[in-house]
């Protein structure tokens, strides 16, 4: 077929201007070169204007000394560093909430959108409330909801509310014993990883064997002991290596231990009920596409309704919720950048807010920070991408 | 030569977007940075730049000034519920509009986050900037812009709750500390711990409301800022009798009118207002005795009034914008007194702030 048009072509003798392939990859240059004029000039135009108001540009900033403090880092950081590790501060505290969030909000919507199907009238009501509630109202006033009307409302610090195993919760956060690594911990990790490795082959063994044999091993109930039970058992063979760091009553608030801001916790519950609430119906979406027919067919066959669910409602509702689950996941990292309003520092908060104000450079900083959110975005896209490759059906 | 016409004029819609501004909630804020970024990449195509046209011109045209205005802190900045403004730095922005137009309502305040404040001058969203601005060299050498003057002496320091039992700054270790984000005044804390050696944790809101609303309720154990923003600030806690600000001042904090650089006619005048203020009290010209005063045989006075010389066409004024700036609004001490002053709310002392030669550090250069 294509030899044909190709051969016809050949025959025709078309001049080189009139080839419409030619055509199109000249105009592509043409668009091409036109966009990287156009880039150069702006580049070109605004640092020229830029010196000629005096407003300082570059990224010459990157190594001076911050001299703020930021509440909670997760790698060394002190008002002496630099302004570039002040970046990379921001940029783990956004990393650190959006996943813990996208974590908790997977579970809970998972949880909320299988209520929702309920045949409990009042149970699948409720789930339908609490969507709609959080679905329906800015994340903004949810953030303040759980910052001020409910974290607010602790207790001051000389009134901890104790909770057993040395847990204290108070306005200033929630400390918890801080755990002491020793070097015997180090047996208990190894059983970890030799559980998880054993699990996965476990896995692949059970696989083959039941296109074999037919025959299903108890995966679950074996992997789940090999995961938790063996670094358990280690762990109190060699005589329980774990120290804790308690918290202890100071002059202002307890010290030691070790604190989760109300900042963060605030972040992860308001963006956790807020996203939860589109990942329920997303999930409900998803079990209602499969049709119903596919539950029939898998009851004739025999399988009991776990099964049903596991292996055949759940792998064809997937296909239809991973790529939305992807876009919220997406929503939620870019959401967290509302941290600045109940004061957690995440990467807008520090970089955007505090370093792009020392320095006076919105454009270094929004490009930046415009080009860190983009890295996320493509990232879990590519993660989810990846995901919904192995989850698709293969169709024959 | 057209397509630059073109894109100029497209700078100046974009430069209109901001200026509907209310107080800035923080999705806008990210949004003024990105205009920002967008006004500066779009104004350099338009070669001639908003900077160094006339800003005189500019008003005279628009009928008004536009004055880049604290959200809210009683004293400086503050509007009312029927958005009349108040305060010491809005009554210096409607001096301004008594001296160009004779008129001082001829004056639009925009209230500015401290985080937002810099970048709206920059870009021209308003004229000039009076919002307890802080003079510091970093801002002056990098943002493109320049301070007219320091209109209040202030220093930063900390309140606290009376019930902590705390009576010096040199106590707070181990505090946990709320700031707002944009200011001195988070660099200034951490130099002062450091310097002393003592450890706090400090939590960064965007806008002060949101870093007072965290400290009045308990979360964290001192509030710090100007001490004249202290002063301001308690008056708006549930019960301000319960805090204390305390003695120490950590910091120097010149306070004062900042404008875009290049545009030294509009420098000028925004410096000469302020120092007419001062003049003006200086030679005990007041608000009610301004009409006796242009008879006066002080050859310092009659200039002043522009009974004699040619000062106020110097600044593209009439000669009488003094007389216009006082009938208006009386001298830098009456501005004081009515806005911060003993008779205020605020209470505070007229301290670094009294003039030169009553022990303060108020100096203006003379008319001549
Ligand atoms: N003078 C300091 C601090 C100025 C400042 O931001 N003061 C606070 C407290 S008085 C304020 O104006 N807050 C009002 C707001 O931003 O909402 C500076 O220039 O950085």
């Amino acid at each position: 077929m294509s030899s044909q048009i190709s051969g016809s072509h050949a025959t025709a003798k078309v001049v080189f201007y009139n080839d419409p392939k030619f055509r199109s990859r000249f105009a592509q240059f043409v668009l091409l070169v036109a966009i990287g004029l156009f880039a150069y000039f702006a580049y070109e135009n605004t640092s020229e204007n830029l010196r000629k108001r005096n407003i300082a540009q570059g990224f010459g900033f990157w190594d001076v000394e911050a001299g703020f403090d930021i509440s909670q880092t997760l790698i060394a950081y002190s008002a002496a560093s630099s302004y570039g590790r002040a970046f990379w501060v921001g940029l783990l505290n956004t990393l650190l909430v959006s996943l813990v969030s996208i974590f908790f909000a997977t579970i809970l919507g998972f949880i909320i959108g299988i209520l929702r199907l309920s045949r409990n009238w009042i149970v699948s009501r409720l789930a339908g409330v609490y969507i709609e509630v959080f679905r329906n109202i800015p994340l903004l006033l949810i953030l303040y909801f759980w910052y001020g009307a409910v974290l607010g409302a602790l207790p001051e610090p000389r009134d901890s509310l104790a909770i057993p195993g040395d847990i204290w919760l108070n306005n200033r956060g929630l400390l918890v014993p801080r755990p002491l690594i020793a070097g015997d911990i180090l047996y208990t990790v190894a059983a970890l990883g030799i559980g998880i490795l054993g699990a996965y082959i476990l896995a692949r063994f059970a696989r083959r064997r039941q296109a074999e044999t037919g025959e299903r091993l108890p995966v679950g109930w074996i992997s789940t002991a090999l995961i938790f039970g063996l670094p358990l058992l280690v762990y109190l063979g060699v005589g329980t290596p774990l120290g804790f760091d308690f918290p202890e009553k100071g002059r202002f608030n307890l010290t030691g231990g070790l604190n989760l801001a109300p900042e963060f916790v605030a972040m992860v519950v308001g963006l956790s009920t807020y996203t939860s609430a589109f990942i329920a119906e997303t999930i409900r979406a998803g079990v209602l596409a499969v049709s119903k027919g596919q539950t029939e067919a898998s009851q004739a066959l025999g399988l009991s309704r776990g099964q049903t669910l596991r292996l055949v409602v759940v792998p064809q509702a997937l296909r239809v919720i991973v790529p939305p689950l992807n876009s919220e996941y997406l929503s939620l990292t870019k959401n967290s950048s509302l941290g600045v309003s109940i004061g957690y520092p995440d990467l807008v908060n520090v970089f955007t807010g505090t370093v792009l104000n020392q320095t006076g450079q919105a454009i270094e900083m929004v490009s930046v920070t415009m080009l860190v959110y983009l890295t996320f975005s493509l990232l879990t896209s590519a993660f989810m991408n990846w995901f919904n490759r192995r989850v698709a059906l293969v169709e024959r | 030569m057209v397509i630059a016409a073109m894109l100029r004029k497209h700078s100046a819609d974009v430069y209109v977007l901001p200026n509907s501004a209310e107080v800035g909630s923080n999705w806008r804020m990210g949004m003024k940075k990105l205009i920002l970024a967008a006004v500066i990449s779009a104004a350099s195509f338009g070669i001639a730049t908003a900077a160094s046209a006339g800003t005189l011109d500019n008003v005279k045209q628009k009928g008004q000034v536009v004055c880049g205005a604290n959200p809210g802190t009683a004293g400086f900045g503050v509007p009312d519920q029927q958005g009349n403004w108040t305060g010491l730095d809005v009554e210096y922005c409607r001096a301004i509009a008594a001296a160009v137009f004779n008129d001082p309502t001829k004056a639009k305040f925009v209230p500015l986050s401290s985080k937002d404040r810099f970048t709206a001058l920059a870009s021209g969203e308003v004229d000039v900037l009076i919002r307890n601005s802080t003079w510091t060299m970093s801002r002056e050498t990098t943002l493109g812009i320049i301070w007219a003057g320091i209109n209040y002496y202030d220093g930063q320091g900390f309140i606290v709750n009376n019930k902590l039992g705390v009576k010096s700054a040199k106590e707070l270790n181990g505090a946990t500390i709320c700031v707002q984000q944009g200011t001195t005044t988070e660099l200034n804390v951490a130099d002062y711990f450091r310097a002393n050696k003592m450890e706090y944790k400090v939590v960064t809101f965007g806008t002060s409301e949101e870093a007072l609303k965290a400290y009045d309720s308990g979360r964290c154990d001192s509030y710090t800022t100007d001490r004249s923003g202290l002063a301001a600030d308690r008056l708006s806690m549930t019960k301000p009798d319960d805090h204390t600000i305390l003695p120490e001042i950590i910091s120097k904090e010149p306070l004062g009118p900042v404008v875009r650089q290049g545009d030294d006619q509009w420098l000028n005048l925004v410096k000469w207002v302020h120092n007419a203020l001062l003049i003006s009290e200086e030679l005990g010209v007041t608000k009610a005795n301004v009409d006796e005063m242009m008879k006066s045989e002080n050859p310092e006075i009659k200039r002043l009034l522009g009974v004699e010389g040619k000062f106020g066409e110097s600044l593209g004024l009439s000669n009488a914008w003094v007389v216009q700036i006082v009938k208006a609004l009386g001298n830098y001490g009456e501005v004081f007194d009515r806005n911060v002053g003993p008779s205020s709310p605020l209470k505070l002392v007229r301290g670094s702030n009294a003039l030169w030669n009553q022990g303060g550090l108020q100096y203006a250069p003379p008319i001549r």
